[in-house]
């Protein structure tokens, strides 16, 4: 058959990095060289990662689409498919389908500051176009990465977050809630809105760029609206649940929106005008 | 194509199932016990029946299985293969007598199934089958098609419409390039249509679906669909009864090694459908999930899909054990 759009690419397990107590990162490289050679996708895109006899799961693809040969994507034990993969070691075969969903612009951000604001297990689908942007920083002018996680050791991509901050122009906040910090911990200690309110970034010529729990969304959002960000230079993305991951399957809309096809990425203008339904 | 129509007597449409069965697998409705109308494959002429007001179940099923495996695979750790699914062994296969409102279906199965990505193993399906289309000259309080811009002999989604007529004839249209080979291959069959009175029934328009999709565009945070859902039990009959419903699911099943990806029917109305891993539910009650369904089908399938997703066959108020009634609530919809 010509075009099964079930049919996932094999990959292979080139490399496995802890994260923390219950999530890891994958280097998947493609097992049929000529599928590498064909393959692109652009920042903010998904895929679906399968595991045979389990099933399969969405998350994003957490690498750059600058960095060739391989994609990363990085997920938290927490179901049926997520459990299978954490089991799985180097050399062992998975499936992957995508790239889905449409892309972060980072074309209409050339020339424009970007603030990158993620907490917890929402870094992954951040990171790829923070590496994107770093990738081609001279089309952009200052970039500042706001991180918080729960505790020190909940924080991901540690040796990433080391380089972003030896980088001399790249400002990087990280920071741990009140009792999750670590005798030397040397980042910030609160919650990513009041850490964020105290950084005081300029909203002059600057997009936001925010992914996070909903609580995290939802007192975050405040501060920006008073730092003077508008609605449509605030960009974050949508995490419903999906099967397909291309328009058919019917449980990802949010009203008339398919977050698979229309999302993932949206801006705040975008999500205000679509039901609370996510 | 340009419609052509003949007359088909009675005592020929025996001989055209008999030829058209010579090679290709026939599904047609059949009675069944419990006073059940069913589609079975191949039955003999003599148990087809022609004057059935519905089946119990739609015909989705010979273009959207509920069940369609979609690869196979052997699971080797590091050395894991995917087979594909042999689309070529899809039979070629000939609806016969399936009503106006389920030939319809195929149609807003396709705006599903055909925009943007094609699913071939849907398309693959389609193009292997012949609808011979049977008009309406019987309908009961659940039909609604003339509500949803349908009508008992509406020729959507047909190859080959037959239209009773009061002498126990048939008026055959023959509506696309299938059914045209039909009249060519069996020429014999069919005469000149001479303007032979034809016996249909008539259906009561009960909304308006344009109205409909207006309203509903300010209706999301209306009390209208808490009211009218508290009876509901999310057993999802509706769905599995739908000829137009196909939300599907996704799920691996092996054994020892060897296994299988399948896709098959789900439905909005059940709670676990939008659960997130987190645990958190964007349509956490039953109330958000009858909204959903409403909605998809008058309000976002016509803005996304440029079709309505609803045929009017009446299935999901017939099989409801709650006796809600989809037309009813439209109806009360417009004057909300």
């Amino acid at each position: 058959m010509c075009n099964n759009i079930y049919k996932p690419y094999l990959m292979q397990i080139d490399q496995i990095i802890d994260e923390t107590s219950d999530a890891k990162t994958f280097r998947l490289k493609f097992k049929n060289p000529e599928e590498a050679e064909k393959f692109t996708f652009k920042a903010g895109q998904f895929g679906e990662y399968s595991v045979f006899g389990e099933g399969e799961s969405t998350f994003c693809i957490a690498s750059s689409p600058t960095r060739k040969d391989y994609i990363e994507c990085t997920f938290r034990k927490a179901g049926r498919v997520t459990n299978a993969l954490a089991n799985m070691e180097v050399g062992d075969t998975l499936g992957f389908r995508g790239p889905y969903g449409n892309t972060f612009p980072i074309e209409e951000w050339e020339g424009k500051n970007l603030l990158y604001i993620a907490g917890g297990i929402a870094l992954p689908p951040m990171r790829c176009v923070i590496w994107n942007t770093i990738d081609l920083r001279h089309k952009y002018k200052d970039i500042t990465i706001v991180y918080g996680a729960r505790s020190v050791a909940d924080l991901v991509y540690k040796h990433e977050l080391k380089a972003w901050e030896e980088m001399p122009d790249i400002r990087l906040i990280t920071t741990v809630d009140p009792g999750g910090q670590t005798p030397d911990w040397k980042g910030e200690i609160g919650f990513v809105p009041m850490v964020l309110e105290k950084a005081a970034p300029s909203s002059e010529n600057t997009v936001a760029i925010l992914c996070g729990p909903p609580v995290m969304i939802k007192f975050t959002m405040p501060v920006l609206k008073k730092l003077g960000f508008k609605d449509k230079d605030i960009f974050t993305t949508l995490e419903n649940r999906m099967k397909c991951g291309f328009g058919k399957c019917g449980r990802c809309n949010v009203g008339k929106v398919f977050v698979c096809k229309d999302g993932p990425v949206f801006t705040n203008e975008q999500l205000l005008s679509m039901p609370m339904e996510y | 194509m340009e419609t052509t129509s003949k007359t088909i007597r009675k005592h020929s449409l025996e001989k055209l199932y008999a030829s058209l069965a010579e090679n290709r697998k026939m599904y047609a409705p059949v009675a069944e016990a419990d006073n059940r109308i069913g589609y079975k494959y191949n039955p003999d002429f003599s148990e087809v029946i022609f004057d059935h007001i519905q089946s119990t179940l739609s015909v989705k099923n010979v273009v959207f299985p509920r069940v369609e495996n979609v690869i196979f695979y052997t699971n080797n750790k590091n050395d894991s293969t995917v087979t594909d699914v042999d689309l070529n062994k899809i039979p070629e296969v000939v609806l016969w007598g399936a009503h106006p409102c389920d030939t319809a279906a195929y149609d807003v199965l396709r705006s599903i199934f055909c925009w943007d990505t094609k699913d071939e193993f849907f398309a693959k399906r389609l193009e292997k089958l012949v609808v011979i289309g049977l008009a309406c000259h019987k309908s009961d309080a659940h039909c609604f098609c003339t509500s949803v811009g349908l009508s008992p002999d509406s020729t959507k989604g047909s190859d080959i419409l037959l239209v009773p007529l009061t002498n126990g004839d048939y008026k055959a249209e023959i509506l696309t390039e299938k059914g045209n080979r039909i009249l060519t291959d069996f020429s014999g069959l069919f005469e000149p249509y001479q303007d032979e009175e034809t016996k249909l029934t008539h259906v009561e328009q009960q909304f308006d679906h344009k109205q409909v999709t207006q309203h509903l565009k300010e209706a999301f945070e209306n009390p209208f669909w808490v009211e009218n859902s508290l009876r509901c039990i999310g057993c999802g009959a509706c769905a599995y009864v739908c000829p137009t419903c196909a939300c599907f699911d996704i799920q691996d099943e092996a054994k020892g090694k060897n296994g299988k990806r399948y896709r098959s029917w789900d439905s909005c109305g059940f709670g676990l459908f939008t659960l997130h891993t987190s645990g958190h539910n964007p349509r956490e009650v039953q109330s958000q999930r009858w909204r959903q369904r409403i909605l998809h089908k008058f309000s976002y399938m016509p803005e996304r899909n440029a079709s309505l997703g609803c045929v009017g066959c009446g299935r999901c108020s017939r099989a409801c054990p709650v006796d809600m009634n989809i037309a009813e609530q439209l109806q009360a919809l417009q004057s909300i």
